[in-house]
């Protein structure tokens, strides 16, 4: 088991103008770690698998695995499973042809592959599809057979792009606790590409969110939900509302800021943060962290309800606060707000976090 | 409900589904016609006459061809192919022997060249794509021609090299049968060409990538996932280029292959004996309808595309310098090859008759060839024939084609599978094979040419350019059809129109650029056609090609050549124009894309 280490990974397409599709990336994946890229459509994610797995090589930087420098190594000699979006699976083999095609790669033969490869199905609950054929199987039974083919060479780490993408939305909830519970037990180093928030949240030990080609914020789930570094992290890890306050006073763990109403929250903030006096800050507060009381309540924050959405778990509401939108979550509402009515919101300093733009 | 489906039992169960979708429509729409047109014997209204027509024409002729073979001596003709020594025998295996080399070469070449120009960037690419299809464009006789002039014993290539390397004898002349596998190979090869770009395009990139991923190395990925995947295309190509092989009879006509089967129909026409030759059809076109059958049944089976999402095929760079060097000089040479027989003939046609005759390349140049064509009313006449027969076939062949690529697609009757066989039967059928027929069944009164004799008429030649060149309208007619949802059909039905004007307007219309490019290519092959007419025309019906011919056996080259070029310009005007239509095509494409 090792560590999968990137060191100023940058690549750049001919043709593409110029611009990187990875720009400067570094990442520390420990060994056995389940490790996240996470980001929308475009962001790079893939690009940095596919780096990992040997089917582009990097404009610049470098690749370990482990100590070992993989950076131009062809993707048939790096030893990692990879499971594809669309399983890639050979279709003019059957289910055991496929798992045990990187078997017989490795010279493992006659009983010893059976074995692995019985072992390999059961684990994944195929035990008796060996004879299928590859188009007699549903998407989630084809999902589990890449997975199984990726799993029995006992890879040096485990490359998943997208694999649940394809399922539907009950399929996509098993397979993912599946996919971690077989993880657990092999004890593998996993890279996950998605661009479904809930997914990684729910999977990762620690995630990686990518935007524009570049790392916006590495963490573990709960980091960075709570703490997200960026208005994109903030934006795009749930929902998040993020304000422009004047900075009062500055220090180096938190700075004071000024509400609309003239009250002022001391509010955490990455050290760093570069913020001084007269600059203004944007301050992330999640919609479920907002309090709702009268409009009279002297330590709220008055506002105007513009939209009411009932969800059954919250009802969500706009309210307009001095020209900035609002959004709240809540599960228990004092009456049942209209459109246009005055309302109170509370903001909890503990629960308002300073981030970059 | 009695629908003979063409779905092979082995499909997979989605195929199922969405076919039960397909027939489940089908029903709707005829429901609607029954609805419309006052009753369920409307569909029959449209296939009684369509059935006919294929009947009287394709199946009809060739029971009289049978009856032919077996009327004056019962069996005894077909014994002959089973005694050792016998030309009929040693004609059928050399058919067989030069359609398996065929499909060799072929093989070879046109799946190298597919890897080469779908899986590998490197200079002079875009120029070989564009042009790598002109060889297979060229009449069948004027590719035979071209090739005879460049490779064989009295061609450039072989006497430019004799001369150059200062020998005695022509180098590496090509005569009989090599001659023969050389025309193939250069004519044919784009069946596998076409069948495995495609394959390759159609084919997942990230399979390729799960298995260097688990650690095979280049060849492995070949040998166990390409190959493999790409057998179903194959396959195909295979049994297309076997068919062509052996209905091929310019070839083995212009090298002296004799003993062929086309050859020894036309021999044995010639010299009379009518029986013998509807003999060799006889075994010719059921050896044809055979490998039309397997290539159906083949069809049906399941074949490897796969829906891919993710990234497109990247092709690989080649970097090396020496590498792109000698790229580079390979792509020179394949175009200068692949020109070369449309050159030749170029260069021919403004030689003078009978200068040419030792030296490597002509030596005296006139325009007075095509001057001769176009001014002498003895010279224009093939042309005018050509066009005529060509027009009227064309005319015949998109009234009939549209109407049973619309039954075959849209209606429901008993006995649509076969209307389906029989349009196919007409394209596997060779060309000797189609013209024997005719003539077996219209050397006498018939109910299908209204108690006339056609054979030795004006109307037997388009008659034969009809049946011949009838299945390209209705496959392009029935691609057409393919991409257009019933549901516009019904929409107009729906608002009121009358089946005959919700046909006209809607469907007819939608499928017009395909029509067009179905009927444009039937037009150039009747132009070009000669396999057929040689042995049914008469002095005063004689084609482009036959002149050709004629003028090739009296030595006037140069007139040969310059007619060949004005069919070649021909090809070439209507390719743009199918080009343009092309575009079309697609608008109609999107607007299925569209309403779904």
């Amino acid at each position: 088991m090792i560590g999968v280490t990137l060191e100023s990974v940058s690549k750049r397409f001919p043709g593409a103008g110029g611009a990187a599709a990875v720009d400067n990336v570094d990442i520390s994946i420990d060994a056995g770690e389940f490790f996240t890229l996470l980001g929308p459509s475009g962001c790079g994610k893939t690009t940095t698998l596919r780096m990992i797995a040997g089917f582009y090589f990097p404009t610049s930087g470098r690749i370990r695995f482990g100590s070992e420098d993989v950076t131009r190594k062809p993707p048939n000699k790096r030893d990692t499973g990879m499971v594809f979006q669309n399983y890639a699976l050979f279709p003019h083999m059957s289910v055991a042809q496929n798992v045990g095609y990187g078997l017989k790669i490795r010279k493992i033969r006659g009983a010893e592959a059976r074995r692995r490869i019985d072992e390999a199905l059961r684990q994944v609950h195929l035990d008796g599809y060996g004879d299928r054929r590859i188009d007699q199987l549903s998407g989630g039974q084809q999902q589990r057979v890449a997975l199984a083919r990726a799993l029995v060479i006992r890879p040096r780490t485990l490359l998943l792009d997208e694999p649940l993408s394809n399922l539907d939305a009950k399929l996509r909830e098993e397979t993912r606790a599946e996919i971690r519970r077989i993880q657990r037990e092999a004890g593998i180093t996993s890279i996950y590409v998605t661009h479904d928030q809930a997914e990684a949240m729910a999977m990762s030990d620690r995630i990686a969110v990518m935007e524009g080609g570049r790392v916006q914020q590495i963490g573990t789930p709960q980091e960075i939900y709570h703490r997200p570094a960026t208005t994109f992290v903030a934006r795009f890890i749930g929902r998040s509302n993020v304000l422009s306050l004047p900075v009062v006073a500055a220090d180096v763990q938190s700075v004071e800021v000024r509400l609309p109403d003239g009250a002022t929250r001391t509010v955490a903030a990455p050290s760093g943060h570069g913020l001084t006096e007269t600059a203004t800050a944007l301050v992330s507060i999640r919609p479920e962290h907002i309090g709702l009381c009268g409009p009279e309540d002297p330590d709220a924050l008055p506002g105007r309800v513009t939209d009411v959405e009932f969800t059954g778990i919250t009802t969500n509401l706009t309210v307009d606060v001095a020209g900035q939108e609002l959004t709240v979550a809540a599960v228990e509402v004092p009456a049942e707000p209209a459109v246009g009515d005055r309302i109170g919101l509370r903001l909890p300093a503990a629960r308002m976090w300073v981030v970059r733009p | 409900m009695t629908v003979t489906t063409t779905t092979a039992p082995q499909a997979p169960r989605t195929d199922l589904a969405g076919d039960s979708g397909r027939i489940h429509r089908r029903r709707r729409i005829a429901d609607r016609l029954r609805g419309g047109a006052g009753g369920g014997w409307f569909p029959y209204l449209l296939a009684v006459p369509l059935a006919l027509v294929l009947w009287g024409y394709v199946v009809q002729p060739m029971l009289a061809t049978f009856a032919e073979s077996v009327e004056g001596d019962g069996a005894d003709n077909y014994l002959a192919f089973l005694s050792g020594s016998g030309v009929a025998r040693s004609s059928l295996l050399t058919s067989l022997g030069i359609s398996a080399a065929s499909v060799l070469t072929c093989g070879v070449v046109g799946v190298g060249m597919a890897f080469l120009l779908k899986r590998f960037a490197f200079p002079g690419r875009r120029l070989i794509e564009a042009i790598i299809l002109v060889p297979a464009a060229l009449p069948p006789l004027i590719g035979a021609i071209s090739f005879q002039l460049l490779y064989s014993e009295t061609g450039i290539l072989p006497r430019g090299l004799q001369q150059l390397l200062g020998t005695a004898e022509p180098v590496l002349p090509f005569n009989g049968i090599a001659g023969v596998l050389v025309v193939h190979t250069f004519t044919m090869y784009p069946f596998f060409y076409l069948a495995a770009s495609a394959a390759l395009a159609g084919m997942d990139p990230s399979v390729e990538e799960a298995a260097y991923n688990l650690g095979a190395g280049r060849f492995r990925v070949w040998r166990t996932v390409l190959l493999p995947m790409l057998t179903p295309a194959l396959v195909s190509a295979s049994l297309l280029v076997f068919m062509t092989s052996l209905a091929s009879y310019t070839a083995p006509l212009l090298f002296g292959v004799d003993r062929t089967m086309t050859m020894q129909i036309y021999i044995n026409r010639t010299n009379g004996d009518l029986p013998m030759a509807s003999t060799y059809a006889s075994v010719l076109g059921v050896v044809s309808v055979l490998f039309l059958l397997g290539m159906r049944w083949y069809e049906g089976r399941r074949s490897y595309r796969s829906q891919s999402k993710g990234i497109s095929t990247h092709r690989r760079e080649i970097r090396n310098p020496v590498a792109r060097w000698l790229a580079l000089i390979g792509s020179l040479l394949a175009t200068v090859v692949l020109l070369a027989p449309v050159a030749t003939i170029a260069l021919v046609a403004f030689s003078v008759d009978g200068s040419w005759t030792t030296q490597v390349l002509p030596t005296d140049y006139t325009t007075q060839n095509f001057v001769t064509i176009f001014a002498e009313p003895r010279a224009l006449q093939p042309i005018l024939n050509s066009l005529r027969m060509s027009l009227l076939a064309t005319a015949g062949c998109v009234v009939v084609g549209v109407l049973i690529a619309y039954a075959v697609r849209r209606l429901t009757f008993v006995g649509r599978g076969l209307l389906d066989v029989a349009v196919m039967l007409a394209w596997a059928l060779p060309g000797t094979v189609v013209a024997i027929n005719l003539i077996a069944a219209f050397s006498t009164g018939n109910p299908f040419s209204l108690g006339q004799v056609l054979t030795g008429t004006f109307w037997i030649m388009p008659l034969a350019y009809f049946v011949r060149f009838l299945p390209l309208v209705f496959r392009s007619s029935s691609a057409a059809l393919a991409q257009l949802d019933p549901a516009l059909e019904e929409a107009a039905r729906n608002l009121g129109a009358s089946w005959l004007r919700a046909f006209l307007t809607i469907t007819l219309r939608l499928m017009l650029p395909g029509v067009l490019a179905g009927a444009l290519l039937a037009f150039v092959h009747g132009v070009g056609e000669f396999v057929a007419s040689v042995l049914i025309y008469t002095s005063s019906t004689a084609p482009i090609s036959v002149e050709i011919n004629n003028r090739m056996y009296s030595f006037e080259v140069g007139t040969a050549a310059a007619y060949g070029m004005l069919q070649v310009v021909l090809i070439f005007v209507v390719m743009m124009l199918s080009g343009r239509l092309e575009s079309g095509g697609r608008a109609a494409r999107e607007a299925t894309r569209w309403t779904n």
